[in-house]
């Protein structure tokens, strides 16, 4: 890792005023840009340490629903009661998503600034070409392994995924990114590659994420994360599922429902159109079978990564299904 | 040019002082500058868990932690969690009673994620603690043997509590 200078911000304004300068870098629970600075991918002249700013912890819940400060740690938000209560996709993110001990170091507003685990992303001493690191290098990854490679959301200059959780839920909730004074929704936060893939969020120099809102909705309350993997735990998503899903009172038409997939695309992926073909449509297997194969329309597959394509619906049908049948059996009606 | 910045940190309770380049890790700053290697150096990337230290408590990965920004914290590493006349800790207990290791490489790193585990309250289930666990790899394979070493230690964590209650 090469050596840096190490300033530690008094204040939010101090924060932006050095994350200004050239070759500055905000760190928070340096999860991630440690690891790239290790990588040599990150390579700041100034690291901002945020962590000790006050004030900036909090989870609030109310009736409107949840403010999350940006420096609340993962842990803290995934066993938040509240959380759990209002909004439990959030908190199943959370705990699905690293290992404790990261989930411990790692902020909210840390989490939404990770860079992709695109591995010729992450070795620019075997890979020299990677249009994310290198604008105009190309891509590694197009014509390589692209086992873990997105098939949503791709361009012909990248097709890393983005592989994050809790971003995923956040955009099923249509939650707010603050940055300071100003506040993005979540879908435009995070931008599909195109020909710019160096350029991931809406982010400014100087900038800095203050904090989270995730309005209430009606179908909150009943939602789930599902997170499939190559193995049981510690590991990103092959496919995952955010859903949240309000059943009118007969127990099985749609009232209103949300969808957001993970591990799939360049970015946290909203499936509009699995939402739209269900909303006012009784839920049996079949009318799910077929709104969730509505997941991956457009996809594009690189090789080693056609499996998403498939599984990424089933992953869909399974979380909505689920939250169905348990929906029907709170509600006392038939699924 | 060499640039360091001087340093206190609180570690097992005892202060410390030293100079250091910024981009020393905690893990560095306790191995190579205060000789507390039983804090063990794995992948350095944040992958395998070796590394595990407590912070205020809570468990981290010192390999992606700066020594600096541990400053008025307080660190517990591995030589820490013993008792002062030597007595070992109910998780060390277990780890020997269950032969919870092979190699030991990852043992110190098991031992404070799972004193941590248990205090968070994540140990209560077989399939709990290999969630709440997993965090730290174990390359000889000895998981069986681990996860039965922490639902040991946190039965006996949770006798002596009531103990002290009573």
């Amino acid at each position: 890792m090469r050596d840096f200078s190490y300033l530690r911000a008094a204040s939010v304004d101090a924060a932006r005023a050095g994350a200004i300068q050239p070759g500055a870098m905000l760190l928070a629970g340096g999860t991630t840009l440690l690891d790239l600075a290790k990588c040599g991918v990150a390579t700041p002249d100034t690291v901002i340490d945020v962590t000790h700013l006050s004030g900036l912890s909090a989870i609030e819940v109310d009736a409107d629903g949840a403010r999350i400060g940006a420096l609340a740690k993962m842990a803290a938000v995934a066993d938040d009661p509240a959380i759990i209560a209002a909004f439990p996709a959030i908190s199943q993110s959370l705990t699905l998503a690293a290992s404790q001990q990261l989930r411990n170091m790692a902020t909210i507003g840390g989490n939404l600034m990770q860079r992709t685990r695109c591995p010729y992303f992450r070795d620019p001493g075997t890979f020299s070409a990677c249009n994310k690191r290198a604008p105009g290098s190309g891509c590694s990854a197009i014509g390589g392994v692209t086992r873990n490679h997105a098939v949503l959301g791709v361009s012909d200059a990248c097709i890393a995924t983005y592989h994050g959780d809790l971003a995923v839920a956040l955009v099923a909730f249509d939650a707010v990114v603050e940055i300071g004074e100003r506040s993005v929704a979540i879908d435009d936060f995070f931008l599909v590659p195109g020909d710019t893939p160096e350029r991931e969020t809406l982010i400014e120099a100087g900038e800095m994420i203050t904090g989270i809102r995730v309005p209430a909705s009606a179908g909150a309350g009943n939602s789930v994360y599902l997170k499939v993997r190559d193995r049981q735990s510690y590991e990103f998503a092959a496919a995952s599922a955010a859903v949240s899903l309000e059943l009118e009172d007969d127990g099985r038409t749609v009232r209103d429902i949300r969808v957001a997939l993970g591990g799939v695309a360049t970015k946290p992926w909203r499936a509009r159109a699995v939402e739209q073909a269900l909303i006012g449509k009784a839920i049996d297997a079949e009318t799910v079978k077929a709104a969730s194969l509505l997941a991956v329309e457009g996809a594009v597959s690189n090789g080693g990564n056609q499996y998403k394509i498939a599984l990424a619906p089933r992953v869909v049908a399974r979380a909505i299904s689920d939250l169905a049948s348990k929906t029907a059996r709170t509600s006392g009606g038939q699924a | 040019m060499t640039r360091t910045i001087p340093l206190s940190l609180a570690i097992n309770g005892k202060p410390h002082t030293l100079d250091v380049e910024p981009r020393v890790t905690l893990l560095d700053a306790l191995r190579e500058h205060l000789s507390l290697t039983g804090t063990k150096k794995g992948c350095d990337q944040g992958q395998c868990g070796a590394c595990t230290c407590h912070v205020d408590g809570e468990r981290v990965l010192s390999c992606l932690t700066l020594a600096a920004q541990v400053e008025g914290r307080q660190v517990t590493t591995i030589e820490g969690i013993a008792g002062e006349d030597g007595t070992l800790h109910a998780v060390q207990k277990a780890f020997i009673e269950q032969d919870a290791f092979q190699c030991g490489y990852c043992t110190p790193g098991q031992i404070m994620s799972a004193v941590a585990c248990i205090r968070e309250g994540h140990a209560g289930s077989d399939a709990e603690i290999r969630e709440y666990m997993s965090g730290n790899l174990c390359r000889c394979g000895a998981y069986n043997s681990i996860v039965a070493a922490v639902r040991e230690a946190a039965a006996a964590v949770s006798v002596n509590e009531k103990v002290e209650a009573a």
